[in-house]
């Protein structure tokens, strides 16, 4: 799986002194450089404070949640979602954000068993949570057998919304209303997959409800 | 979002002292509010959790109805055993609602809360009465192909987004409140306001009142019942009209019918003049026929709305024809 192309994550590994994504954050500090140097400068001109310090301060709150198996006790901004707390905080990028808006379920994780959008779920309220997150599904190298059946079953194309479908397929499976194939479309159709791999992940979703 | 204060509350009073401070909104699963906070829509500056309040809880109650919590979850209540075998109304509803992962958050007591999906008052660019009063309704001279036909007035022509509370008007529910003055029962015809000149005015709560838990009474022939939506795409969208259909018929002849749309209007639409048409009328298409012209009479279409009031006709009768054959 290390090198299958349809995981861009997997390409994260240190080439020439750099990674994709250490890469793609230097990008994003530079970007935000470049936004704020006029604010900060004209700011200064006048001797007054930095033209952001005029934004309401952020809340903090605490939480101490379960997430892959590791207890963590965080200090956030109350604004995070768990979707940002994943990714940004706790670097697991493998949750996606698609629409940040719980429209196309690419940010699902289970919480306590159960498939959710992670970008709708203020971290703060997480306390005491067990957060499941793709990269939390494999037992060390041995995959989880719906990811085994999305490969064999080739269940995406880009693998954007992968992550989301698989921890959403492993929710459906588990709640066990699906037993039809309609049933099955109509259950994981909160997660949208512009690739259009549906057909394959039905499949996928299918072999492990037979296993 | 902007920045607020995240306060978990673990006992009712608290929640209802927390609730009486300037900026606050109570929060059980979020989907609704978090999406609006992001928009800037909502801006509380305290954001009460009452996920620890006691109010999880589905019971039967001696009367045959049942007593759902406020905060039990929308995919919960659906699959309920006692939901699906005497009030298939509710289950199907829930279920024609949102997502599983929605589903699996969203909690009954936010689900009556929903705001509106009019795109108008979802776009800040645009005016709209909801968002910010007396700045007029852009969807009234806009692209209002999702907008009401039943209960709007010259401010407002959004719909009720929820088909959870179709049913629940059909029903006949009771929402359970509680505030600075002890309980209280509203019913749930009474619960949603019509816009009228106040749009932004959506429910009859006071402030500080937590939502408790809902009753549905107990139904001799509630399983007689379905709930029929019609949208854009076959799953997770948006009614453009639905139907909550419950049927009592003997020998033929319908001796009570409880009728609710969705889509169509400004608040979960019971539709009396349909009951009237129903009640003692033979169980026939005629019948109900007659019942989806008497549903609509009284409804108005804007620009680019007209068709939901044929749409909403057709549901209704094909709602009647599916329940009347349960047995």
């Amino acid at each position: 799986m290390a090198d299958n192309p349809n995981h861009p994550e997997e390409n994260d590994e240190p080439k020439a002194g750099t990674t994709r994504r250490g890469f793609l954050s230097q990008l994003t500090f530079a970007g935000a450089g470049l936004t704020l140097a006029p604010l900060l400068g004209a700011a200064s001109t006048k001797g007054s404070e930095p033209v952001l310090a005029a934004a309401a301060a952020a809340e903090i709150t605490t939480v101490s949640l379960t997430i892959n198996g590791k207890k963590h006790l965080l200090s956030l901004d109350s604004r995070m979602t768990l979707l940002d707390v994943l990714r940004e905080k706790l670097s697991l990028p493998g949750t996606k954000k698609g629409c940040d808006h719980g429209q196309c379920g690419a940010c699902t994780v289970l919480v306590d068993g159960r498939r959710i959008n992670s970008c709708l779920m203020l971290a703060g309220m997480c306390a005491g949570l067990e957060v499941t997150s793709i990269e939390g599904l494999a037992n060390r190298d041995q995959l989880h057998p719906m990811q085994h059946a999305f490969l064999k079953h080739d269940g995406f194309q880009c693998g954007y919304c992968t992550p989301g479908q698989i921890c959403s397929a492993i929710g459906l499976v588990k709640e066990g209303h699906a037993h039809t194939d309609a049933e099955i479309k109509e259950l994981m159709s909160g997660n949208i997959c512009r690739c259009g791999a549906y057909q394959n992940i039905v499949a996928a979703i299918k072999e492990v409800q037979n296993a | 979002m902007e920045p607020f204060k995240l306060i978990r509350v673990h006992d009712n009073q608290a929640a209802i002292r927390t609730a009486l401070m300037a900026g606050s909104r109570f929060i059980a699963g979020g989907t609704n509010l978090i999406d609006l906070m992001k928009l800037h829509i909502e801006t509380p500056k305290q954001v009460v959790d009452i996920n620890k309040l006691p109010f999880s809880g589905i019971e039967e109650l001696p009367d045959g109805g049942l007593r759902i919590g406020a905060l039990v979850k929308n995919s919960d209540l659906a699959y309920h055993p006692v939901v699906i075998k005497k009030y298939p109304v509710l289950s199907e509803a829930l279920l024609s609602g949102a997502s599983p992962q929605l589903r699996n958050m969203a909690s009954v007591g936010g689900n009556l809360m929903q705001r509106t999906r009019c795109p108008y008052f979802y776009n800040t660019d645009f005016a709209c009465n909801k968002r910010n009063p007396g700045s007029g309704c852009a969807a009234l001279t806009g692209y209002n192909r999702m907008n009401a036909v039943l209960g709007t007035s010259d401010h407002c022509i959004a719909t009720h987004p929820s088909d959870m509370c179709v049913a629940l008007a059909a029903l006949d529910a009771t929402i359970h409140v509680q505030g600075t003055k002890g309980s209280r029962l509203i019913p749930f015809g009474e619960f949603h306001r019509l816009p009228g000149q106040t749009p932004h005015v959506e429910h009859s709560l006071l402030p500080g009142e937590l939502i408790t838990h809902v009753d549905i009474p107990g139904m001799s022939y509630s399983y007689r019942s379905h709930y029929l939506k019609v949208r854009d795409r076959a799953s997770y969208e948006f009614a453009l009209t639905s139907a909550a259909v419950l049927l009592d018929i003997r020998g033929g002849r319908i001796q009570k019918a409880d009728i609710a749309l969705g889509g169509v209007g400004t608040k979960p639409w019971r539709a009396v003049p349909a009951e009237k048409v129903l009640n003692g009328a033979s169980a026939d298409l005629q019948t109900y026929r007659a019942a989806a012209e008497a549903a609509l009479s009284q409804a108005k279409s804007y620009k680019d709305n007209a068709y939901k009031i044929e749409l909403a006709k057709r549901t209704l009768v094909r709602a009647l024809t599916t329940a009347a054959a349960i047995s």
